[in-house]
């Protein structure tokens, strides 16, 4: 346990078990066949129970997997069987709390999939090949939503209203197109 | 999108179906993604575009490789647009493709010129692309940007860079260590993430450098981290510190206090880190983990499931090895038995059974039973186990823990689940004589109705081994017998094995027992009938009460004292003829792995001095190459062999191992002698032992080597006589001397002059264990009851301060030289006790079992309280002897 903490996947599924995102960061599932068994597996697994108001966790194939549901979004965070659950626990409160942000509080799937965009941005400023970069959900928001603010402001000066200004600003345009 | 095909999912819920994606198909989005190549850039359009494509890649859709490059060109057209948005969508369309090196070489510059932007977001991004998709030789082009960006004064730049570099560092590690001074100075940024990525990148480049790591920890410890993740980190590598340094003399463990400290930390994920790392010390002592425990026990009632299950999954592990440390979180960890979540459940009910007492037992037992019901199989197998465990820690609590295991016996379930309880009622028959016939009996209800052909003929055989000595025989009849009528052709051969048991350990039963083994002559599987056969001639065939004779029990009975593996080779070996195969001349020596083989990567390919590899394992091939020696032929069958002993360091002038050959009375060292130099022949090669040093022995003959050429391995036997049957042990001290005749190296031919010379040679012992051969049984507790404890002797020993558990518990085997049985030769980690049962054949085939409890006793003492039992009361005496003196 010398090593870095390290994310094995990050998964957004629907009620059905359907993919509506998903980034994996390690080979332990090398094709697509093998992603949609383990997204399966895991979905039944973690159907019935709630996590709608804390994040709950389960064991499964040697990996550690915490996870909260909100409306039809099911949200995944996988880490291997050594790591601490409390690390990878805050990974899925910011990716989690991050979509909600963007998407103005109304996660559900249909909301996700019209702004995939930034459900995919999210992924990807929170973690990097399976290494965390961030986890504070304000700030993810911020840098997915800075994309429609112009080119001079630096994100560094960015405050967290401008960050969910930003967002809303999007949302209206994705609404009006 | 509105095609008739879709219309009937419309009409069942249109709200719920509708999504953007609807009706998605590669091709057209390929054909859509030509705006790309427009002269006027719509960024919107091409954002959404985008989308689409990784929609489709997200969703397991694949490019063909001619899709994927035409994608990547059209997108790189894109850095014309300076819409942010739409450069970030590029940025993650172009790491979804993960463009090939000559693709690579198009966005470079477009990449770089992002990478010197005033933006800092395209400064991040673009570094985090580039160093995805870039090889070596591109790296060193930017590898100063890069050391620049690691101490931007912008926090996500500089995490970019870093967490880019721990990716490089797989890749091109050279490169990235170069960058140790900036990421040095990163770690002292103010930001958090920034210090956490620093710290992982600056330990991974060091973590070869043991010292560098200890420094690391050192500072770090004493000064302020600021991001809890990086103290996680930091716990982390502490930990790996004060593993590494091993010293763990009485006192104060170093950075101990460090841990304890973080155990106030104000982030929860650091605290249980440290509580964790605490938990997971070697030879943690109870005083260290008490504070640890008390943090585990407050999460236990947290609300966060999350947190819950992160301290009983510890404190699980912690009741292995420290069960009484756990015990006061015994009150939260049943109220845990009802939490919703199944897993922190069964991971508290497998704690409760490590660490509950005697008292608690039945109590506990009613609270699983309702909760066995709405778990899955493996958490029903984790529990049973943990029971099993349980009810060996109580005996006298067996019934209800028996009880238990019946009532879960009888319902649903998959094998490995039935497999588990099986073997757990298995395992209590065997260690608690007093619920043996209840044990039996649920047994038997279990194979009425058990649709595993395995685990019916595994029962089987336990039946007719246990069955017969039980006070009342005849009541197990009649299932065994049901199954004959009712089962397939494996368990009807197996019942029919188990009936013939019962007729010959049960007298009264006898002649009911060749009725119903008369009645399975007429089966329809020949392998049923060919038992039945056998068995009612081994019996005594006319059906009346005949004294049944020890071979016919020895038969029925008797463990088959050869290892699978080596019966197999001898059948494999034997060819018919009109001698039959002799069971007795199969070896009975368990073949441990050559030891060669071990040695072998570092020497030269050419194999220099290592011996020929197939007569060095196998037993027989030394029995064969002893044979052909006239002059041992006199000395009997041969006892064992030992494995090569080396006489001389690797590399040298002359490559010289021994190998032992113990005989009755006598005893024959083979020397493997290997000349390694070209240009030399050796001649009348011989070893000069002196065995001043071994006063049984007598040397009684020498056989040289006459000619030893280079790089082909010879053997020089030098024979001793020693008393007969006696463990003689000693010392001897070996010196080569042979011929040296130069060779020409161009014409290979030989000089007719030789110079006499010498060689010193390392010691060779003949030890104790050297009279042991390493024969196992497959069930120990039955072998150890068999044979009585008519010559038992039992007494401790103090093996003084060891290194740890295991390094004393394989010092121990080694020196006694016998087999390891059940796995027991494996001491668990951090455990502070330990039972190893051993087992062999002592010179005059003498069978020795032995059965050793080790304990350490304060810091680093091991105690160990050794029980031999043997055919004969002197070698119960001699494996003593040999521990006494070891």
């Amino acid at each position: 346990m010398e090593s870095c903490p390290s994310i094995k996947n990050i998964l957004l599924l629907d009620s059905e078990g359907k993919r509506v995102a998903v980034k994996y960061y390690s080979d332990d599932w090398p094709t697509n066949t093998a992603k949609e068994t383990f997204e399966k597996a895991v979905f039944t697994k973690t159907q019935k129970t709630n996590a709608r108001t804390e994040a709950e966790i389960a064991m499964f194939e040697n990996c550690i997997i915490v996870y909260k549901f909100v409306q039809d979004l099911h949200f995944f965070v996988t880490g291997g069987e050594d790591e601490n659950e409390l690390i990878l626990a805050t990974v899925l409160q910011g990716f989690f709390d991050a979509v909600g942000l963007l998407l103005r509080g109304n996660a559900d799937k249909k909301e996700a999939l019209e702004n995939l965009d930034l459900i995919l941005l999210c992924l990807d400023e929170i973690v990097d090949g399976g290494i965390i970069l961030e986890t504070d959900a304000n700030v993810i928001a911020g840098k997915v939503a800075s994309n429609s603010l112009d080119a001079g402001a630096p994100l560094s000066e960015q405050t967290i209203s401008q960050a969910l200004a930003s967002a809303r600003e999007h949302l209206t345009r994705s609404l009006l197109k | 999108m509105a095609q008739p095909l879709v219309k009937k999912d419309d009409d069942r819920d249109d709200e719920a179906e509708y999504s953007p994606f609807l009706g998605i198909e590669k091709g057209a989005v390929l054909q859509e993604a030509r705006v790309f190549n427009d002269p006027q850039l719509d960024p919107r359009r091409c954002s959404q575009v985008i989308t689409k494509l990784l929609y489709l890649l997200n969703q397991g859709e694949s490019f063909t490789k001619v899709e994927a490059t035409e994608v990547f060109f059209a997108v790189t057209k894109l850095f014309q647009s300076r819409d942010i948005g739409l450069r970030r969508m590029v940025y993650l369309m172009i790491k979804e493709l993960s463009p090939s090196a000559d693709e690579v070489i198009i966005v470079t510059s477009s990449l770089m010129k992002d990478m010197n932007s005033k933006t800092d977001m395209y400064r991040a991004n673009a570094i985090r692309v580039l160093c995805r998709i870039t090889d070596g030789t591109l790296l060193t082009q930017i590898e100063r940007y890069l050391k620049q960006a690691i101490v931007d004064k912008n926090p996500v730049v500089a995490s970019a860079a870093l967490v880019s570099g721990i990716h490089l560092l797989q890749t091109n590690p050279e490169i990235v260590k170069r960058w140790s001074n900036e990421v040095q100075e990163a770690v002292q940024s103010r930001a958090a993430l920034v210090q956490f990525h620093a710290l992982a990148l600056l330990h991974q480049i060091r973590q070869n450098d043991r010292l560098a790591v200890s420094k690391l920890v050192t500072s770090l410890t004493r000064g302020t981290v600021r991001s809890p993740l990086a103290q996680c980190l930091l716990i982390r590598y502490t930990s790996q510190v004060i593993r590494e340094s091993g010293s763990t003399q009485t006192g104060d463990r170093p950075f101990y206090d460090f841990l304890e400290g973080c155990l106030r930390h104000k982030a929860e994920m650091v605290i249980f880190e440290a509580a964790r790392a605490i938990t997971e010390l070697n030879g943690v002592t109870s005083r260290e983990l008490t504070p640890a425990i008390t943090v585990l026990q407050l999460f236990l009632s947290s609300s966060k499931p999350v947190l819950r299950f992160a301290a009983v999954r510890t404190l699980n592990k912690v009741a292995m090895t420290h069960p009484m440390a756990v015990t006061n979180c015994n009150i939260d960890m049943e109220s845990l038995i009802s939490d919703q979540n199944r897993s922190i459940a069964t991971l508290a009910i497998t704690t409760l059974l490590k660490t509950g007492n005697e008292s608690s037992v039945d109590r506990l037992m009613k609270q699983i039973t309702n909760f066995m019901s709405d778990i899955a199989d493996e958490f029903k197998i984790v529990v049973v186990e943990a029971i099993r465990s349980l009810c060996l820690k109580f005996p006298l609590k067996y019934r209800s823990l028996m009880n238990f295991l019946s009532n879960i016996l009888r319902e649903e379930g998959g094998f490995e689940y039935k497999k588990a309880i099986v073997d757990s009622i298995v395992i209590l028959i065997r260690d608690i004589p007093d619920a043996k016939e209840s044990g039996l009996l649920h047994l038997c209800e279990f194979i009425e109705d058990c649709e595993f052909t395995y685990l019916s003929t595994q029962i089987l055989h336990f039946l007719g081994i246990e069955g017969p000595k039980t006070s009342d025989p005849s009541k197990y009849i009649r299932y065994i017998y049901n199954r004959v009528h009712l089962e397939n052709a494996t368990v009807r051969a197996s019942a029919v094995s188990t009936l013939a048991k019962f007729g010959a350990l049960v007298d009264s039963l006898k002649p009911r027992i060749f009725v119903l083994l008369r009645r399975c002559l007429f089966d329809s599987d020949d392998e049923v009938r060919d038992r039945a056969t056998l068995y009612i001639n081994t019996l005594g065939g006319d059906g009346s009460v005949v004294e049944t004779d020890k071979d016919v029990k020895d038969f029925l009975f008797g463990s088959l004292d050869l290892p699978l593996v080596n019966l197999e080779t001898s059948l494999k070996t034997y060819e018919p003829s009109e001698e039959p195969f002799d069971i007795n001349s199969v070896p009975k020596e368990v073949k441990s792995q050559p030891l060669a083989e071990k040695k072998a990567p570092g020497k030269k390919p050419t194999g220099l001095g290592a011996p020929p590899a197939a007569p060095v394992s196998t037993v027989d091939a030394y029995e064969k190459l002893l044979s052909s020696i006239p002059e041992f032929a006199n000395f009997g069958k041969l006892f064992k062999s030992s494995a090569p002993v080396e006489l001389t360091e690797a590399e040298t002038e002359y490559s010289v191992n021994a190998v032992k050959h113990i005989f009755d009375s006598n005893v024959v060292f083979q020397y493997n002698c290997t000349n390694t130099i070209p240009d030399q022949l050796l001649e009348n090669v011989t070893v000069i032992v002196d065995s001043s040093e071994a006063e049984e022995f007598s040397e009684v003959l020498s056989k040289p080597v006459r000619s030893l050429p280079y790089d082909t391995p010879g053997q020089t036997f030098v024979a001793f006589e020693k008393p007969e049957g006696v463990p003689a042990v000693g010392k001897f001290s070996n010196m080569l001397k042979f011929i040296v005749k130069e060779v020409d190296p161009t014409t290979g031919e030989t000089e007719d002059d030789g110079v006499e010379d010498e060689y010193q040679l390392e010691d060779l012992e003949v030890v104790a264990a050297d009279y042991m051969l390493k024969v196992g049984v497959s069930n120990f507790r039955n072998a150890w009851e068999s044979m009585g404890d008519d010559f038992e002797r039992v007494d401790e020993y103090g093996l003084g301060p060891r290194e740890s558990l295991a390094e004393a518990v394989s010092a121990v085997i080694n020196l006694l030289g016998m087999q390891p049985c059940e796995g027991t030769e494996a001491v668990p980690n951090n455990s502070r006790s330990h039972t190893c049962l051993l087992s062999g054949v002592y010179i005059g085939n003498v069978r020795v079992l032995a059965r050793i409890s080790f304990g350490v006793d304060g810091p680093k003492d091991v105690a160990m309280k050794l029980a031999v039992r043997s055919e004969d009361e002197g070698v119960s005496d001699a494996i003593h002897e040999i521990v006494a003196s070891g």
